[in-house]
């Protein structure tokens, strides 16, 4: 009995795996043909920059996120100071604008034609080049915009884990000798630290597959190397070779993160030993606000700036009814998304838990894989198998009941929202997984011991005691969503448009002023989530002691 | 096993919500086609007569004046999807005859190219189409038709205009010193620069041209057109390459003082006009082989090869119309007459992989 029950959670596994992998696999049959002749061009010309610029690009992301992203988490958790609030959750807003949309608008305010650097000329009567200035538009501005958009994805993983931490481990330590700072590090933040990793791995992971802002930048990364050997090369299969070398190196990172994990502690929600934050004096307290405004003010206040300056200038009417149409289109995709994502992370990472076999854990780490992949690619794998499906079955149909389907899945909204999953399952994998880790595992077996069903104890005790890994989980993809753009663009159906669709259509023809709008709407949707996840987490959770 | 029930319902149920989705569709169009050409179950069709099926690579908001206009004349709907032309060609390739594409509209010679090649196209055969674009506009085999022109000259400040250039060939030359904003060669006006240039020189002479142009370069390649001339009027550069509708784009809103003023201190240079001439290039369409609405993709480009709709090109996006005798805006008209490349279009698609690793080879990021 127990072991068909379980067989049913591994069957929901495969499945969900299987999604993942066609729009993968179909890279394969996109890629087979020979390019060596393609491959000793791009070996002997601009492989070598294509992957020195990634990995520098990826070291300094991933160094700079940590940082950012680990010593905001730590002020707003361990200590108590006035503003301390608003901080929490303001420090996400930088994710609610799209990576190239920051990219623009910090090019726009530091380029030399830009407002800064005609005023320092005009001040000091000096011509472009009699004077140093950093070029924004660089390896070194793509990884300073990168950084200070994604390092959320860290403090939102980092602050839930040391958030629910117990003050118990800490205090032994403490008693043990430790010094308060020494025995922090040595607790709280090694038991936060699979939460850091997931959330660094998610970050370099996007940054690996972001094109729009280092093509804006001029940067050529591995990824505007594909799209380079696709469109200027012309060969596709060569672009699917190139994608499928990114996979692999995807692969490796992911069984790092894996590595890692391995030897992190269990934690127990023990909220009864919930340690209290420390509560600074003013200078502390003015310390404390300093650092924490420096990611809020870099990646949301100074940007979204720029942005309402030039929406000030652009001629564009907003509230016109296509423009409320974008806004609904753009929503409701990122709603839906956003719950059937939810509902798959968990069945994955759930059946791992109680089955834990070689194909769950497979499963697991094979949905990850879409979020380093270019939207783009991800797009045109979808279609292939899906196209293919819908053509099968409208020969079937016609051959034997005399009628045609057309296209019954691809060029719809569920070809897109495929792609979405095959791209975000890794986002909303990354809050639930940790989450469920933090649950002791002696809570299911004495569940599963007392006759209730995998379902019931899914049900009723992690789901309630998961709440704020959920949340976190639907609304990091629900903020994707709304912010993704070449996916949309290939495989959207007719006449229908997003936000991000909208921003970037103005934005590639340079268009900023008028982009700006659609931008800014894409923030302001944006908010409302960013602000709901944060109140969500912060609510008193049911807790559930386990000796 | 009662939980296994379980799961195949809510998967189930999970598979109803999917399906459901295609019911909700925005726009649903009629892709059912007729079945057999004797006509025993053709009648499925009827709604989609007054439709027609646009893939455009071309911004919806620059088209969107033409296909009002279109609509309002003929009473025919136009749906559209714009996206990046390589992708909107494999979607085609992928979605194979039951492809609800029946017009490709793309911003450059190379891509009518690729489709061309991946014979996905169907020949058009129209007098009105014939009679309104001249004919090294149209693709030999008729496979495709030239809607505008797009020409990407050099543009100089007045310390530009002293260095005495007057070809492409000049931008290589070493006393230019770092004077040059140009975009990347991942941009596909570049590439087709160069690809046109690959036709009548031979490739070591361009790729050696190539290499003196990265020599010139004030800045690494970034940004787009419009980032040139802001460049360039800050003083950063004093030659760039655009094309001439970013520069005429930016004149005409004189709201925007910033870009008004830099494109004002901008001249423009028409190149190698004693030999091969400016280079252009064209956005085109092209009819698919599988399109269910030929007729009405067919009265589409008719359309736009017209006159009233070569005059918007001209007015509301600033190209250069490919009907002859139109009446320019004032802003082109200023730049004077010029010789443009009569290079036959194709060639820049099929040099255009060449192109690339002439550029890459060169160090032309």
């Amino acid at each position: 009995m127990q072991t068909r029950v379980l067989s049913g959670w591994s069957t929901t596994s495969l499945l969900i795996m299987l999604l993942v992998m066609f729009p993968l696999g179909a890279l394969f049959v996109i890629g087979y043909g020979n390019n060596s002749d393609i491959w000793s061009h791009l070996a002997n010309t601009v492989l070598s920059d294509y992957l020195t610029n990634s990995a520098i690009l990826m070291l300094g992301v991933g160094t700079m996120t940590i940082l950012l992203g680990v010593i905001s988490a730590i002020i707003v958790t361990q200590f108590n100071f006035i503003g301390k609030s608003f901080f929490e959750w303001a420090l996400l807003l930088p994710l609610a604008v799209p990576t190239y949309i920051t990219a623009y608008s910090y090019t726009g305010l530091l380029d030399v034609a830009g407002p800064i650097q005609t005023h320092i000329r005009a001040y000091l009567d000096l011509q472009v080049g009699d004077y140093w200035f950093p070029s924004i538009r660089s390896l070194g501005g793509a990884v300073f915009v990168m950084s200070f958009v994604l390092y959320p994805y860290i403090y939102l993983l980092a602050r839930a884990s040391l958030l629910a931490q117990s003050s118990s481990y800490r205090d032994v330590a403490i008693s043990l000798g430790y010094s308060p700072i020494k025995s922090f590090c040595k607790t709280n933040l090694a038991i936060a630290r699979p939460a850091i990793i997931a959330g660094l791995t998610l970050v370099l992971m996007e940054t690996l597959a972001d094109y729009g802002a280092v093509n804006y930048f001029g940067v050529s990364t591995f990824t505007t190397g594909i799209f380079r050997t696709w469109y200027g090369l012309d060969s596709v299969s060569g672009a699917a070779q190139l994608s499928l070398l990114l996979l692999s190196f995807v692969i490796v990172l992911v069984v790092i993160e894996k590595a890692s994990r391995k030897r992190s502690a269990y934690q127990d929600k023990q909220s009864a030993h919930r340690s209290q934050a420390v509560k600074l004096n003013s200078t502390e307290s003015t310390l404390a606000l300093v650092i924490i405004s420096v990611p809020l003010m870099l990646g949301f206040v100074v940007p979204v700036t720029q942005l309402l300056v030039w929406a000030f200038q652009s001629h564009q009417e907003l509230l016109t009814k296509e423009f409320w149409n974008l806004v609904i289109n753009t929503v409701s995709l990122a709603v839906l998304t956003a719950f059937v994502a939810l509902a798959l992370a968990l069945l994955i990472s759930y059946s791992n838990r109680i089955r834990n076999t070689s194909l769950t854990r497979l499963s697991k780490n094979t949905v990850s894989l879409g979020y380093a992949v270019p939207g783009t690619v991800i797009a045109v794998g979808t279609l292939i198998p899906l196209a293919a499906l819908d053509n099968t079955i409208d020969s079937f149909t016609r051959e034997y009941l005399g009628v045609s389907t057309g296209l019954i899945f691809s060029g719809t909204l569920v070809a897109l929202v495929i792609a979405y999953l095959v791209r975000f399952l890794a986002v909303a994998l990354g809050p639930i997984d940790t989450g469920l880790l933090s649950i002791n595992k002696n809570l299911d077996q004495s569940a599963l011991l007392m006759g209730h069903k995998p379902t019931t104890v899914l049900r009723t005790i992690h789901t309630p005691m998961l709440k704020g890994s959920l949340v976190t989980a639907a609304l990091i993809v629900f903020v994707d969503v709304m912010k993704e753009l070449p996916a949309t663009l290939v495989l959207r159906p007719f006449n229908f448009n997003t936000l991000a669709v909208r921003t970037f259509e103005l934005a590639s023809d340079e268009r900023l002023a008028d982009a700006s709008l659609p931008a800014i709407s894409i923030v302001l949707a944006g908010l409302i989530p960013v602000i709901f996840l944060t109140k969500a987490s912060l609510k008193p959770k049911r807790s559930i002691v386990v000796r | 096993m009662t939980k296994l029930i379980n799961t195949i319902l809510k998967s189930t149920l999970f598979g109803i919500f999917f399906v459901s989705l295609v019911a909700c569709q925005p726009q649903e169009q009629s892709t059912q086609k007729s079945i057999d050409q004797d006509g025993s179950e053709a009648i499925l069709a009827t709604e989609s007569q007054k439709e027609v099926n646009l893939y455009s690579a071309r911004k919806e908001a620059l088209i969107k004046p033409l296909l009002k206009q279109f609509s309002e004349d003929t009473g025919i709907k136009v749906n559209v999807i714009s996206s990046k032309a390589d992708a909107l060609l494999k979607r085609i390739q992928s979605e194979g005859n039951n492809s609800p594409a029946d017009v490709l509209l793309t911003t450059d010679a190379g891509r009518l190219y690729r489709a061309k090649s991946a014979g996905i196209l169907t020949a058009i055969d129209s007098e009105v189409i014939n009679t309104n674009v001249p004919s090294q506009y149209l693709d030999e085999d008729n496979m495709w038709v030239g809607l505008s022109i797009r020409v990407r000259p050099i543009m100089v400040t007045d310390k530009g205009a002293s260095l005495g250039i007057d070809s492409y060939e000049d931008l290589a030359k070493p006393e230019l010193g770092k004077s040059i904003c140009i975009r990347s060669s991942g941009n596909i006006y570049n590439q087709s620069l160069v690809a046109g240039m690959l036709n009548t020189v031979d490739e070591t002479a361009v790729e050696s041209w190539a290499q003196g142009v990265v020599a010139n370069m004030a800045r690494s390649p970034q940004g787009g057109d419009r980032d040139q001339v802001r460049a360039a009027a800050a003083g950063q550069c004093s030659v760039i390459v655009a094309n001439t509708y970013y520069l005429a784009s930016m004149l005409a809103d004189q709201s925007n003082e910033t870009d008004y003023q830099a494109a004002s201190k901008l001249k423009v240079i028409w190149p190698n006009q004693t030999d091969r001439g400016a280079h252009v290039n064209i956005s085109g369409a092209g009819i698919l082989k599988t399109a269910p609405n030929k007729e009405n993709g067919l009265k589409l480009i008719e359309f736009l090869s017209s006159k009233k709709a070569q005059e918007l090109y001209a007015n509301v996006n600033f190209e250069y119309p490919v009907m002859e005798n139109i009446e320019l805006n004032p802003i082109l008209s200023a730049w004077g007459e010029f010789k443009a490349d009569q290079t036959n279009l194709s060639v820049l698609g099929e040099n255009n992989a060449r192109a690339v690793m002439v550029m890459d080879r060169a160090g032309w990021k």
